[in-house]
């Protein structure tokens, strides 16, 4: 697996981390502004936002370069894929966080509030819950609008993986309809979810069940959205030809990132939705 | 990318020559000891910032009544005190070590991914931007402790905002850092660099940069909640809705215990590194070593209610989380007894160095049993938030952490700056240190005991001549960290040419290349043997 590191491409000086660093100054800042009604806030977050587009735009399409141009060699390769892997376990945690806090208010706080009859007499703990003080209209059902999406997200995780064996037997068209379906089964998704927001009775100021419900699907639908915009890049490389049969970690770390992605779902279907 | 046949190409610029000078070499880095270099001097800042925090603290302290700062300031000092050490000043400095000494070590050309390295110590400067300037913000900064519990910290003002996001970039930037560390130490080790030849520094790195990926995110999850809490009505921890504010404790908690063992486990490899060296014997119990600092790691994501055995939890619960924390010692005492037995029978001698590992390994000692007698239930019920918990953490986070640095920087000072160091004033400013330290905290156990609660700006007279004789240790401590900055500052300017291998019993790859070390290194891999 190690080979002479002699070749290992060591990029040159650059501006990009330097940008990046301002441009979360000012996304961050502005929106601390923003957040506490200072007018400047709002344009110093949007300015923010255009540098971070940009520097995403600069900064990939460099790598990207270099990879075209084959200064990577397989050890810079298996560089790529430690780092890809770690960085979805660290979103793994980073949902585990939320989960951890559905359990604790579903199985444990709830029953002490509830055990607290001094404090709010008359409270049952139930779940869905919006708590002693408020007022929970209606909440989520598995079997419609949920049950249609997980099969969406699923049959889209086949869809890239039917992709990417095009790509493995050189067959562009195979790659070209299965990234295209793929993109679509995820627009498809977030159009539901949509949708399911918009009916939705219940806010996330409706209690604990508003809250971990919006937290968990809306970060979850943000990951859905970056998963199809990076495959959309992915769909417009492949389209002027990047990647081949043996060639194409940027085409496999988009794909991990969507069945990760796909997987975050499945918990939340059976922990959100159903149980 | 199997392109295993890659060309060299030459326009990538990482030879020594056309890379840019002034300001820009700095901004534009992709060099792992440049961004070192970086690392641990915004490091050093925070430090003298904070420390300069902790000073005001003891001067209002000094005697019991309100002399300086309304208990409004006083609350801003402790909690920006805390979260500047902690975020600014331990972690960066450990990172900077990292930096510096992992690709060394290991006979890596540098960091698998630079560029990203250099963006990781970039992102610092927003992040100490926010955490700064909210001092000035109406309303004045963070007030409701490094912990920011709700329902305080709910209510804060602007500056609660700045410090979270502050707090959010910091995990950018730590969780992007470990990721590089683990895919260096994985991915461009030497040949014959075997997992279990690796140097107990690079090893600790590696669990380390574990503990950080595992427990960031879950820090900006609590932080995110906190964050809607606060701007979005959601109610995750306000009963009024279902939430409950002892969720954010136990979020907070699952990040917090391992973010501790963050902070110490760089400490123990540089402790590894420097004791067998002037011991002049091989580090005793390497494979233990590495199994009780995987088992600590492992340990301490499962400890972390020890922090809240007062918040109300079953007995089951804070009977298991009483267990779980003093099984954590056990590997904890393995590696002292291994330090200790390193030494026995070793022909010593005393640099700084090793006067500071020696002096940690005690101290810290100290503050692990401290550490036990809070993880008994009955007791902590009684010791919680007063002083002895204060004395307790300082003892593993200053003669921890802060002096396990210290020694680091001492002992590679050398191969950073070509320069011997100043043998006397090192040795000053170890005694001075030592000492105050232990005059400013060893006090705390008392009041503690005695109940003076923490994070309050008055006390009752009963604490007055304890109080006064921390503060004396206090003023001392901060101001032999000056003395610690003029070795630094002098060691760079001159001094006695340092030889490649400066210490006589020194081993490891990075003493093969020149004093200072060059820019580039390694850039064929060593073998080893
Ligand atoms: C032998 C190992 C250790 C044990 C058994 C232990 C145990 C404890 C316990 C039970 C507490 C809670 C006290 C209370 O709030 O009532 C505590 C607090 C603390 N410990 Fe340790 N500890 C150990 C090692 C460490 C290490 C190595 C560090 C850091 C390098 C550390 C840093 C802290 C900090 C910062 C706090 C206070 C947090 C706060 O409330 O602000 N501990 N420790
Ligand atoms: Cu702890």
């Amino acid at each position: 697996m190690r080979q002479s590191t002699k070749n290992y491409y060591l990029p040159a000086p650059s501006f990009w981390p330097a940008i990046a660093a301002t441009a979360l100054f000012l996304m961050f800042g502005g929106f601390a502004m923003a957040l506490n009604q200072i007018g400047l806030g709002k344009p110093v977050m949007i300015a923010g936002g255009l540098v971070f587009v940009y520097l995403l735009r600069g900064w990939f399409s460099e790598v990207i370069k270099e990879s075209i141009s084959k200064v990577y060699n397989t050890q810079v390769d298996h560089s790529f894929r430690w780092g890809m892997g770690w960085f979805i376990f660290s979103e793994v945690m980073f949902f585990f966080g939320f989960f951890g806090a559905l359990f604790y208010a579903r199985n444990v706080s709830l029953h002490w509030l509830a055990d607290a009859q001094l404090l709010w007499p008359g409270f049952v703990a139930t779940w869905p819950s919006a708590g002693p003080k408020l007022v929970l209209e209606g909440h989520m059902a598995p079997w419609g609008l949920p049950a249609i999406n997980t099969l969406l997200l699923l049959t889209s995780g086949a869809t890239l993986t039917w992709a990417h064996w095009g790509l493995m037997k050189n067959n562009r068209n195979q790659l070209t309809i299965g990234l295209v379906l793929t993109i679509a089964l995820g627009v498809a998704f977030l159009t539901l979810q949509a949708h399911e927001y918009a009916e939705a009775a219940f806010t996330i100021k409706s209690g604990i069940y508003g809250a971990t419900f919006y937290m968990l699907t809306g970060f979850h639908g943000l990951h859905v959205t970056m998963g199809a915009i990076m495959l959309t890049i992915i769909l417009l490389r492949v389209r002027s030809g990047h990647f081949d049969a043996h060639n194409h970690f940027g085409f496999e770390a988009v794909a991990w990132y969507w069945h990760f992605v796909d997987v975050v779902w499945l918990f939340l279907f059976i922990f959100v939705y159903w149980l | 990318m199997s392109t295993a046949t890659a060309k060299h190409h030459d326009d990538h610029g990482h030879d020594s020559h056309g890379h840019p000078t002034g300001l820009m070499r700095w901004v534009k880095s992709t060099n792992h000891k440049d961004i070192g270099t970086m690392y641990l001097w915004f490091a050093f800042t925070m430090f003298l910032f904070a420390g300069a925090m902790a000073m005001g603290i003891r001067a209002e302290l000094f005697q019991p009544g309100l002399q300086f700062f309304q208990p409004q300031v006083f609350n801003q000092l402790t909690t920006l005190h805390g979260l500047i050490m902690i975020f600014g000043a331990i972690m960066p400095a450990f990172v900077g070590f990292a930096n510096w000494q992992v690709p060394l070590m290991i006979g890596a050309p540098d960091m698998a991914f630079p560029r990203l390295n250099n963006m990781s110590f970039w992102l610092l400067i927003p992040a100490a931007l926010l955490l700064v300037t909210s001092i000035f913000v109406p309303g004045g900064a963070v007030a409701g402790g490094w912990t920011m519990y709700p329902p305080l910290a709910i209510q804060g003002g602007l500056s609660m905002d700045m410090s979270i996001f502050a707090l959010h970039i910091l995990g950018v930037s730590s969780i992007v850092g470990s990721i590089n560390i683990i895919t260096t130490i994985f991915n461009m080790r030497a040949p014959g660099m075997t997992l279990m030849k690796m140097p107990m520094f690079v090893w600790t790195w590696l669990i380390t940069a574990y503990l950080l990926i595992a427990a960031m995110p879950v820090l900006a999850g609590a932080l995110t909640m906190m964050i809607t809490d606060r701007h979005f009505g959601t109610h995750f921890f306000n009963a009024a809705g279902g939430g409950d504010p002892v969720l954010f404790q136990h979020v907070f908690w699952f990040f917090g215990h391992p973010e501790v063992y963050i902070m110490i486990l760089p400490a123990f490899g540089i402790l590894s590194t420097i004791i067998p060296t002037f011991a002049r014997k091989p580090l005793f119990g390497y494979t233990s070593m590495v199994y009780a600092t995987t088992a600590i790691a492992v340990l301490s994501f499962v400890v972390w209610a020890h922090h809240m055995f007062t918040t109300g939890m079953p007995v089951a619960g804070q009977l298991f989380f009483m267990y779980s924390t003093m099984l954590i010692s056990v590997p904890t005492g393995v590696k002292v007894f291994n330090w200790v037995a390193t030494m026995w029978k070793g022909s010593i001698t005393f640099e700084t160095p090793m006067l500071f590992a020696v002096a940690v390994v005690f101290l810290f000692t100290i503050g692990g049993l401290s550490g036990l007698v809070l993880a008994i239930l009955p007791v902590d019920i009684q010791l919680q938030d007063t002083y002895y918990v204060v004395a307790h953490f300082h003892y593993v986070l200053f003669s921890g952490a802060a002096m396990s640095i210290m020694g680091g920087v001492y002992y590679w000072i050398p191969k950073w700056t070509g320069h011997m160091y100043d043998e006397t004033l090192g040795k000053w400013h170890f005694w001075l240190t030592t000492i105050a330290f232990n005059v400013t905290f060893f006090p705390m156990h008392f009041t503690g005991l005695a109940g003076m609660p923490r994070r309050i700006p008055d006390y009752s007279q009963q604490f007055a001549e304890f109080n006064m004789i921390s503060s004396y240790g206090a003023f001392v401590l901060g101001l032999s960290q000056l003395l610690f900055l003029y070795v630094v500052i002098k060691c760079i300017k001159g001094g006695a040419k340092a030889s490649a291998s400066p210490w006589e019993g020194a081993h490891g790859l990075e003493w093969t290349v020149p004093s200072p070390a060059p820019f580039h290194t390694f850039e064929t891999p060593p073998v080893v043997k």
